[in-house]
């Protein structure tokens, strides 16, 4: 007699497969909101499975800030390529040029809350109705409220007293027309789990996340890495170091850990004893203890 | 590095003195999950609160609101693991008001953990989340009598309640109950064994979560499978390839086997079943698969494919047990949109059988009233017949939810009798 059990890894594949099916029967046309970090990147690799052998039946849209690393872009346009897929990009530099958002000014200034505006926009611009995202619950106490299918008003925007409740396997995506929904494919899936599968499924990701050389100088407890976007102050020294990225947000505000962890399985057993959360060396969620929930609230990812 | 696990999903529901965040965060804190840095995180608050030690609820409750009334409004999922097993927590309310995030929470759940207060015992609450658990077929139930450092960890004050408990459960419809003596705040019998009440033998709650047996919790029997949707690739390649996506919502599929489609009744065998873009020889719940069939039949969303000698009830009349979710009160008149699976159907109540009085669990035929939380047995007829199982059976195919049309809200969850 067999043994009908699922290891975690394929029952958190087949979930995932399961809602991205589930938009794509439900919604006129939806999207794939890419970032070039991991989790996006899993993402489109649970969606070309879901689909296989059609190709995947949704653009990657990507939100660029201008302020990414340059390796994110080069990784975006390999693998838009390697897909065939159909890339979207909205420029925050364009929503700033309008006139409609104003850049941050100051030292720590960042792109990162301007992002919704032009996210916000270019899902209008593109009637999309609902937009699949890499977040998951286990990153941040905001997200781990969230539904799978996650409504959001005619203004873009969360509000996580009204979520409508999610029951078994059947998610209800209907809307009015000039709102839209966010899915999070991924919900269920940790930090560990996003590697493992990566080992498994042997995905391709930037080089950001493995152990190199670079530039970098410390600030607020943070290793930044010397760039155009960024200004050192005073005291501040650059210094090269070998690290990695364990998260990757712009490159204004996302902090480097000192690494020599060169392989998907030195990061696998360096994350098994890693006491620091995923998104700690974030800036942005740094602002204040609300940070993500009221980016949410505006419409955020 | 841990590869080898499978997933259990509980749910916690307690009332907000109950001490469940404070369990969660133990059991979170003492299987070494905790981030250093979250934990950081929290001890400033517990220190900005005014509190002695650090407030462990402080790692669940999540939103603005809660953190400054000190309550969990909605459901929030934790997530850790041990090196046998993933565990997904669906942390829900213990207010009254708040029983449709406790439906939501528990209905995917493999255990349910119902906390009682020592000192105060089998209370209200303790039956309605117990009921909910057995109504929404939660196959194992696991009562934590918390705050036994409250009670001088007295022998006498546990079996008392854990008679009490067995008397109420013995109306409702569990197969598993276990019975532990912990203290959240202490951490007896959490992670660890207690070394204050020597007279219980049994496991501790993270043994048994460990090792509860949660293989036979999917139904392996009654082949189910409905579509999701069709892939055809209408490329070179793949000219007149056509595959039916979805979940295998129950029973064992294999290559070669004769199926049946529902509702068409038309027949067919398998050709193939892929996972991803690998052909496999056997699918189970709760695999994700693509199947082609030797027939080029119309098969399209919302239909099922089963095998001819087993097929679940077709029809329009259909009995469910329901929860009301909505603030609105049930309109006898309206029309509401019933989705089953990946069925989508308008359904009209022609009957409300009963209520149910949840603190007797007893049913009230003459109430016919049905509000917000109201659970009630029912009468529904529906514009087309949809292929159902007893929720008993299986919960893939025996559950549904109404949405209201005009608000496009989730108004009620199904269990069909």
């Amino acid at each position: 007699m067999n043994n009908y059990l699922l290891k975690h890894l394929q029952e958190l594949e087949s979930e995932s497969i399961f809602i991205i099916r589930e938009v794509f029967a439900q919604f006129e046309n939806p999207a794939i909101l890419f970032s070039g970090g991991k989790d996006s990147i899993v993402i489109t690799h649970l969606a070309k499975k879901a689909f296989w052998p059609a190709k995947i039946p949704f653009p990657l849209v990507h939100i660029d800030t201008g302020h990414n690393f340059p390796e994110t872009i080069t990784y975006r346009n390999w693998l838009v390529n390697q897909l065939g897929a159909n890339l979207i990009v909205g420029f925050v530099q364009n929503t700033i040029d309008a006139g409609k958002v104003k850049e941050e000014t100051g030292l720590n200034a960042s792109r990162n809350v301007l992002q919704t505006t032009t996210l916000l926009d270019t899902i209008n611009e593109n009637k999309f109705d609902s937009c699949m995202g890499g977040a998951r619950r286990d990153e941040e106490k905001a997200r781990a409220k969230e539904r799978i299918f996650s409504h959001r008003d005619e203004f873009g925007q969360w509000n996580p007293k009204n979520q409508r409740p999610e029951l078994w396997n059947l998610f209800n995506g209907k809307k009015l027309t000039d709102e839209h929904f966010r899915v999070f494919p991924i919900s269920n899936w940790t930090e560990m789990d996003i590697w493992q599968y990566i080992l498994f499924e042997n995905i391709t990701l930037p080089t950001l996340y493995f152990s190199h050389q670079r530039q970098v100088f410390e600030r607020n407890g943070s290793l930044l890495s010397v760039s155009p976007y960024v200004t050192l102050r005073a005291g501040e020294v650059a210094e090269n170091k070998t690290i990695r990225y364990r998260t990757c947000g712009d490159i204004t505000i996302t902090g480097a850990i000192e690494s020599t962890a060169s392989t998907v399985q030195e990061i696998i057993l360096e994350l098994a004893a890693s006491r620091l959360t995923e998104r700690g060396n974030r800036e942005d969620d740094k602002r204040s203890e609300t940070s993500m929930e009221d980016r949410k609230k505006e419409g955020y990812f | 590095m841990y590869l080898n696990m499978e997933i259990l999903r509980f749910t916690t529901a307690g009332s907000v003195d109950d001490g469940k965040s404070t369990l969660i965060g133990r059991l979170l804190f003492d299987s070494k999950s905790i981030f250093l840095d979250q934990l950081e995180a929290i001890s400033k608050i517990s220190n900005r609160k005014g509190l002695n030690q650090i407030d462990l609820s402080l790692l669940t409750d999540g939103l603005k609101d809660e953190r400054e009334q000190g309550i969990t409004i909605d459901v929030a999922y934790r997530y850790f693991a041990t090196p046998k097993r993933k565990f997904i927590i669906a942390d829900t309310p213990g207010h009254i008001q708040y029983t449709r995030n406790m439906v939501t929470g528990a209905s995917t759940a493999n255990v349910a953990l119902i906390l009682i207060d020592a000192r105060k015992g089998v209370i209200e609450q303790t039956f309605r989340h117990s009921f909910i658990a057995s109504l929404l077929q939660i196959p194992h139930l696991v009562v934590c009598v918390n705050k036994m450092d409250l009670v001088n960890y007295n022998e006498n004050t546990f079996n008392e309640i854990v008679n009490t408990y067995k008397n109420f459960a013995s109306k409702l419809d569990v197969k598993d109950i276990s019975f532990i003596p912990i203290s959240a705040l202490m951490g007896d019998n959490v992670v660890n064994r207690s070394n204050n009440m020597d007279w219980y033998q049994g496991a501790t709650l993270m043994h048994t979560l460990e090792n509860m047996h949660i293989g036979s919790d999917q139904n392996h029997l009654d082949p189910r499978f409905a579509v999701q949707t069709v892939i055809r690739p209408h490329t070179e390649q793949y000219h007149d390839y056509r595959a039916y996506a979805g979940r295998i919502d129950g029973g064992v599929f294999r290559k070669d086997e004769e199926v049946l489609v529902m509702p068409s009744g038309l027949k067919s065998k398998i050709k193939a079943i892929y996972y991803g873009d690998v052909e496999i020889e056997v699918a189970f719940p709760p695999m994700s698969v693509s199947i082609t069939l030797n027939d080029d039949i119309d098969i399209s969303r919302g239909d099922m494919i089963v095998k001819p000698n087993n097929q679940p009830n077709s029809t329009q009349d259909i009995e469910v047990m329901f929860c009301w979710l909505n603030q609105n009160q049930l309109n006898m008149s309206g029309k509401y949109l019933l989705k089953h699976t990946t069925n989508q159907v308008k359904a009209i109540f022609k009957e409300i059988i009963y209520k149910i009085d949840i603190s007797t669990v007893s049913r009230n035929e003459t109430d016919k009233q049905i509000g917000t939380n109201d659970i009630f047995r029912a009468k529904i007829r529906t514009t087309k017949p949809l292929q159902f199982d007893p929720y008993r059976r299986n919960r893939n195919t025996g559950s549904l939810i109404l949405i209201d049309e005009t608000t496009n809200e989730t108004i009620a969850a199904g269990m069909i009798v």
